[in-house]
């Protein structure tokens, strides 16, 4: 821990599969807490690591079957049980008729607790972090690739890392402040 | 004609580069000058919503009866309305969702556009039941609420699936427009010079950082939600086919109608999305990322649907003489010769027979010519649901209730007036939105460069 005052410092790339070798470098070398800002998904960098989105398919899922069974028994309970209608002696529980609903409803509960969760896993809304002060961390979300490493890793060594991310090419290395 | 064979191919010009795509999508909201042929579509579209405003609320103090409807054509033109609206919108969706499904290439550079139109079409469609329902006030008596009458809404009703469908299609419809849109937010809310800019866009974006957390989890929701979209929106109009179909209407009781609306409204949502991807491509010189190939492209799928939507004109025909049911052939003939037979025929020519020119490339790419074919199918659907709607309502089984539909005044208010909304709402988002999903044309012409001359402009 060398890093006072510090938030962590980042590594601007402009290329990016020079960001990717300083990424995989990085990781070999046993750090940690990296994240890396990107103008869109680049795959490699989960791969690198070794991170994928686990829990969010299973909450879309489980909100879509309880949307199903609710949305089901929604109608099931108003037809059968709030308000039975006699019509020639029909069944009450007209399940064919319940089918579309449910269809819809399993789809509104998974897209609404899918985006719900987006935002959680995501840590949406922030609208203040630190990573926002760092120099040239606008152009992440335009054509730049960026590596930030935080001062709170164990092996973090400002100088050491200066060092090491110079030797790629195209690259502006900053500090962030806490 | 060699030259344009090239052109047709490629989906993103060659000299493009990811930061000339960010900078060039966002100066045309954050930097560019407001254009004056911008103020002048505004005004106009401003002027029609102020009619719709006017037709509303002569409708809100009248009632409906201000409307050419009467017994037996109870639905008029809102309900034709309301299935154009959604038809269109529905057309949105399907480049949006399935074509990212399929991996198209294509269809970045269009979604947005086409999902904005979702968006704002679904609007106009949204408001034409309510309206329609006489007592509008009472709306909210769809929704199951607990209420001291004990009463419960018919889920047995198409009429109520419609409602629920449509209601998830529209909450469904704006979720994927903005969580598709965050990423391009956070590239404008980072290239903002203004500060009401930066607020404005910062909001939006929530704090969108594109790290590596965000991606994970963005991509995984965005996949679902689009193999959820897909689904729902043939669901969405499948039901609006059953509203008719359900219903023992000469005309209207027919199975082919779910897969006969979705074809319509496919139909008709690429031609509304060539209706603005021409213009708008000029208008913001956007030639670089919405190129021959998305053209070309969109112009076939028309062409696809309107082969389609002319096997289900036939099987219209065919149905009733195979059935033998004499009031269905009653409507038909009436559809060939009677009242409405200008306008049956005027749907075969816009939907199916004026379409055929897109058999030929030299069509496909004359962007002025397809503008107008394309325009001629919208309207043509338009017709497509009035026929539908009115022509089948006016010869009921009882003869003597036959009736002729008149459109007033106010009908052809509201429906000019939902227009107006529709262009309202889309000139404003042309203005403050990135058009073209700029985080998608980055990662398209990464791949397309083989991973090369990404980052900085040569």
């Amino acid at each position: 821990m060398s890093g006072n005052g510090l938030y962590g410092i980042v590594a601007a790339f402009e290329r990016q599969d020079q960001m990717l070798n300083a990424l995989r470098r990085l990781k070999l070398a046993g750090f940690e807490r990296i994240e890396v800002y990107t103008p869109f998904a680049v795959e490699e960098v989960d791969e690198i690591l070794g991170k994928r989105a686990f829990w969010l398919p299973i909450l879309i899922f489980a909100a879509g079957v309880a949307g199903a069974i609710g949305g089901f028994f929604l109608q099931y309970y108003g037809m059968a049980i709030g308000y039975p209608l006699n019509i020639g002696g029909r069944p009450l529980n007209s399940w064919p008729a319940f089918g579309t609903t449910t269809f819809e409803l399993t789809i509104l509960a998974a897209i609404l607790i899918g985006v719900g969760g987006l935002f959680a896993f995501c840590r949406l809304p922030r609208l203040y972090d630190p990573v926002f002060a760092a120099p040239g961390i606008e152009r992440a979300s335009q054509d730049q690739f960026v590596i930030c490493i935080r001062a709170s890793d164990e092996r973090f060594d400002r100088d050491r890392l200066y060092w090491v991310l110079n030797r790629y090419e195209h690259v502006a290395i900053a500090d962030v402040p806490a | 004609m060699a030259l344009a064979a090239e052109e047709i191919r490629r989906v993103v010009a060659p000299d493009e580069t990811v930061t000339s795509v960010t900078s060039h999508v966002s100066d045309i909201v954050l930097e560019k000058k407001t254009p004056l042929w911008w103020w002048i579509g505004f005004g106009f579209s401003l002027a029609l919503f102020a009619l719709l405003i006017v037709a509303l609320t002569w409708l809100f103090v009248n009632g409906v009866g201000i409307w050419g409807i009467d017994w037996p054509v109870a639905w008029g033109f809102a309900i034709g309305n309301y299935v154009w609206w959604v038809g269109m919108a529905s057309g949105g969706t399907i480049i949006s969702s399935l074509f990212f499904l399929t991996r198209s290439e294509w269809r970045s550079a269009t979604n947005r556009i086409a999902e904005s139109m979702t968006v704002f079409c679904a609007a106009c469609a949204g408001i034409m039941p309510i309206i329609h329902l006489g007592r509008w006030w009472y709306f909210y008596w769809l929704f199951p609420y607990p209420n001291v009458m004990g009463t419960w809404p018919q889920f047995r009703s198409p009429l109520h699936w419609d409602f629920v469908a449509i209601l998830v299609y529209v909450i469904a419809s704006i979720v994927f427009w903005y969580v598709g849109m965050i990423p391009d937010l956070a590239t404008l809310r980072d290239r903002a010079t203004r500060r009401w800019q930066q607020l404005f866009y910062g909001v939006l974006a929530m704090g969108w950082q594109g790290s590596s957390r965000h991606w994970r989890q963005f991509k995984v929701a965005y996949l679902i939600l689009a193999s959820f979209m897909a689904p729902l929106v043939c669901s969405v109009h499948s039901i609006v086919g059953l509203d008719f179909a359900g219903g023992l209407t000469p005309g209207w009781h027919e199975t082919q109608f779910p897969p006969y609306f979705i074809f319509g409204a496919v139909l008709s949502g690429f031609a509304i999305v060539l209706m603005l991807v021409i213009p708008m491509r000029r208008a913001f010189d956007l030639g670089g990322v919405i190129t021959l190939r998305h053209i070309d492209v969109l112009a076939r799928l028309m062409l696809t649907c309107s082969l389609l939507i002319g096997y289900a004109y036939l099987l219209e025909v065919f149905m009733p003489f195979y059935r033998g049911e004499r009031h269905d052939i009653i409507v038909l003939l009436s559809n060939f010769t009677g009242y409405y037979a200008g306008w049956y025929w005027a749907k075969i020519a816009l939907n199916f027979a004026i379409p055929q020119l897109l058999w030929f490339r030299a069509v496909r790419v004359n962007r002025p010519l397809l503008f107008l074919i394309s325009a001629g199918v919208v309207i043509g659907m338009w017709i497509e649901r009035y026929v539908i709607v009115v022509s089948s309502l006016h010869r009921d089984y009882s003869e003597s209730s036959w009736f002729v539909f008149r459109p007033t005044f106010w009908d052809w208010a509201t429906l000019a007036g939902s227009a107006g909304l529709f262009l309202l709402g889309f000139f404003l988002l042309m203005r403050f939105m990135p058009m073209v999903s700029m985080f998608e044309m980055r990662e398209l012409i990464r791949r397309k460069n083989g991973g090369h001359n990404e980052g900085a402009a040569p």
